[in-house]
């Protein structure tokens, strides 16, 4: 027996006694790592002074170079989810955490590399490639197995693991700034050394992840669980092939909702410290406003537990009518409350956006799982995930170039954002329509009992 | 079929470990986070 053999499905099948508890920790210890990935901005300046040390010199990489590692992050974060779904799905969570574990802190230690012999290509290929594939192999590696746990609870358990992604930045944001603190010499800025240890230490996490993860035994039910003896109607009881899933309205209906969601958030998360300076000259400080951002972290982290537990009482579709009726109010409001000046309302209303754009995410996988059944949500979870590299270009060019183009017709800068919060509230109207047009998957997508069985490799 | 999941099953103990393991740094972070979002209302 080889001994990549501890990795197979087969060896994580959970033994009666097991809790299902400490599944989310595992989920948890993958999702807490590649959340860093958000917090990747508290290097570009240190690494634009590799060679001058206190200030760039030639030689020295620029903050546009640079920009690129965290986008081709993203990028192949949502390439490896999209390709590598099915392998995940079928080859279970612990062969996939450990791929994750080894490309995530891989990565680093080639970026480390990278910085060490100054070539800026080692690190795209590092962090942005290798890194970007394990962060999305890490991201749907738990979903299903979650589900599969919590069929009682399948919003809270998987909400569980997408809140640890939105924490992740909030722990490698601090450690790394501390670790460069105390790596920096006279003669370096300590990047090199700290890429080392955050990729030791992620892979040990990760690790961790993947030695504690269990499927549940075939048959498993949590105790006294009975499935509902009338399934609701957006619900199904049946599964759906993964490419198949492809060919349903359903999938791209909500590929929209998820996009449409992810935009209204992510181009304002963005742009948050600089709006509020901007609608508030001379009340928002600098300081106050990096204070704003990090509440806005705390929101977007707590509003996936909260939104995607809520989801289980109200139901999927119900959870995003009200994200979209109560972004739509709450955009239309900013203008208002930033032209009277009414400073705590305002930061109000994006608090509970930004809660809702992480909501967003967290409920979805759930109400994939209502869709096409628990088989393939996770490599149909890894599909959809495209809907989020794309809100990611959609978002930040919304709010940038409208407010650009206003500033240069003569606009004031603090009311340069309004035109951008209506268009938002108009892009979740659209939201609120595709939303409203999700129905049940029609039968024929269903897969046969014996094309599973054929698919799994099941006898 | 074989697992490694060959224990009487899960203690108290290995929960409260496996929680605390994910839950120290996320609360670290969260900490830290609280005190610059203060500078909201200080700075």
């Amino acid at each position: 027996m080889s001994l990549l053999s501890i990795l197979d499905r087969d060896r994580t099948i959970a033994k009666p006694g097991f809790s299902r508890w400490m599944v989310p920790p595992a989920a948890l210890c993958v999702h807490l790592c590649i959340g860093q990935a958000y917090a990747f901005s508290v290097f570009n300046l240190p690494m634009t002074k590799l060679i001058g040390l206190t200030k760039s010199a030639p030689g020295d990489w620029n903050l546009a170079e640079l920009g690129w590692i965290f986008s081709l992050g993203i990028v192949f974060l949502g390439v490896s989810a999209a390709v590598f779904g099915r392998w995940v799905e079928e080859g279970g969570p612990r062969r996939a955490m450990f791929a994750a574990a080894l490309c995530f802190s891989g990565g680093f230690l080639i970026s480390a590399f990278g910085v060490w012999v100054h070539q800026l290509w080692l690190i795209y290929i590092g962090y942005g490639v290798i890194g970007g594939c394990g962060l999305g192999i890490g991201y749907i590696s738990p979903v299903s197995t979650l589900i599969k746990w919590f069929p009682d609870r399948p919003g809270m358990a998987t909400g569980m693991a997408i809140m640890g992604f939105g924490g992740g930045a909030m722990i490698a944001a601090p450690l790394s700034v501390w670790l460069m603190h105390m790596f920096a010499t006279s003669t370096h800025v300590g990047v090199m050394e700290t890429f080392v240890v955050l990729g030791l230490i992620y892979a040990f996490f990760m690790f961790v992840g993947a030695a504690i993860v269990r499927v549940p035994a075939p048959g498993w039910k949590p105790e006294g669980y009975v499935a509902p003896a009338q399934p609701k109607k957006l619900i199904s009881t049946r599964d759906v092939f993964v490419y198949q899933a492809l060919k349903t309205p359903q999938f791209w209906l909500i590929w929209w909702v998820l996009c449409l969601n992810v935009t209204a958030g992510i181009g304002v998360l963005g742009q948050a410290s600089a709006m509020s300076q901007e609608m508030f000259p001379g009340r928002v400080t600098p300081i106050a406003a990096s204070g704003f951002v990090g509440l806005l972290s705390i929101f977007n982290m707590g509003g996936r537990f909260c939104w995607a537990s809520v989801s289980d009482f109200i139901g999927r579709k119900n959870t995003y009518f009200v994200f979209f009726v109560l972004g739509i109010v709450l955009y239309s409001l900013v203008p208002y409350f930033g032209g009277h000046g009414f400073l705590p309302l305002f930061v109000l209303c994006f608090l509970i956006i930004i809660s809702m754009y992480g909501g967003g995410f967290a409920t979805v996988p759930a109400y994939l799982k209502d869709m096409f059944g628990t088989r393939y949500v996770g490599a149909i979870h890894g599909m959809l995930l495209t809907a989020w590299s794309a809100a990611g270009i959609f978002g930040p060019v919304l709010v940038n170039y409208i407010r650009q183009y206003q500033v240069a017709h003569g606009v004031p800068k603090a009311d340069a954002y309004n035109i951008t919060m209506y268009i938002m509230a108009v892009l979740l109207v659209v939201g609120f329509i595709c939303n409203f047009l999700v129905r049940a998957v029609d039968d024929r997508h269903h897969m046969a009992l014996e094309t599973l069985d054929e698919a799994v490799g099941v006898a | 079929m074989a697992s490694d999941n060959d224990g009487d099953g899960t203690t108290s103990v290995q929960l409260a470990i496996a929680w605390a393991f994910v839950g120290i740094p996320l609360l670290w972070g969260v900490y830290n986070t609280l005190s610059n979002a203060l500078k909201l209302f200080t700075g």
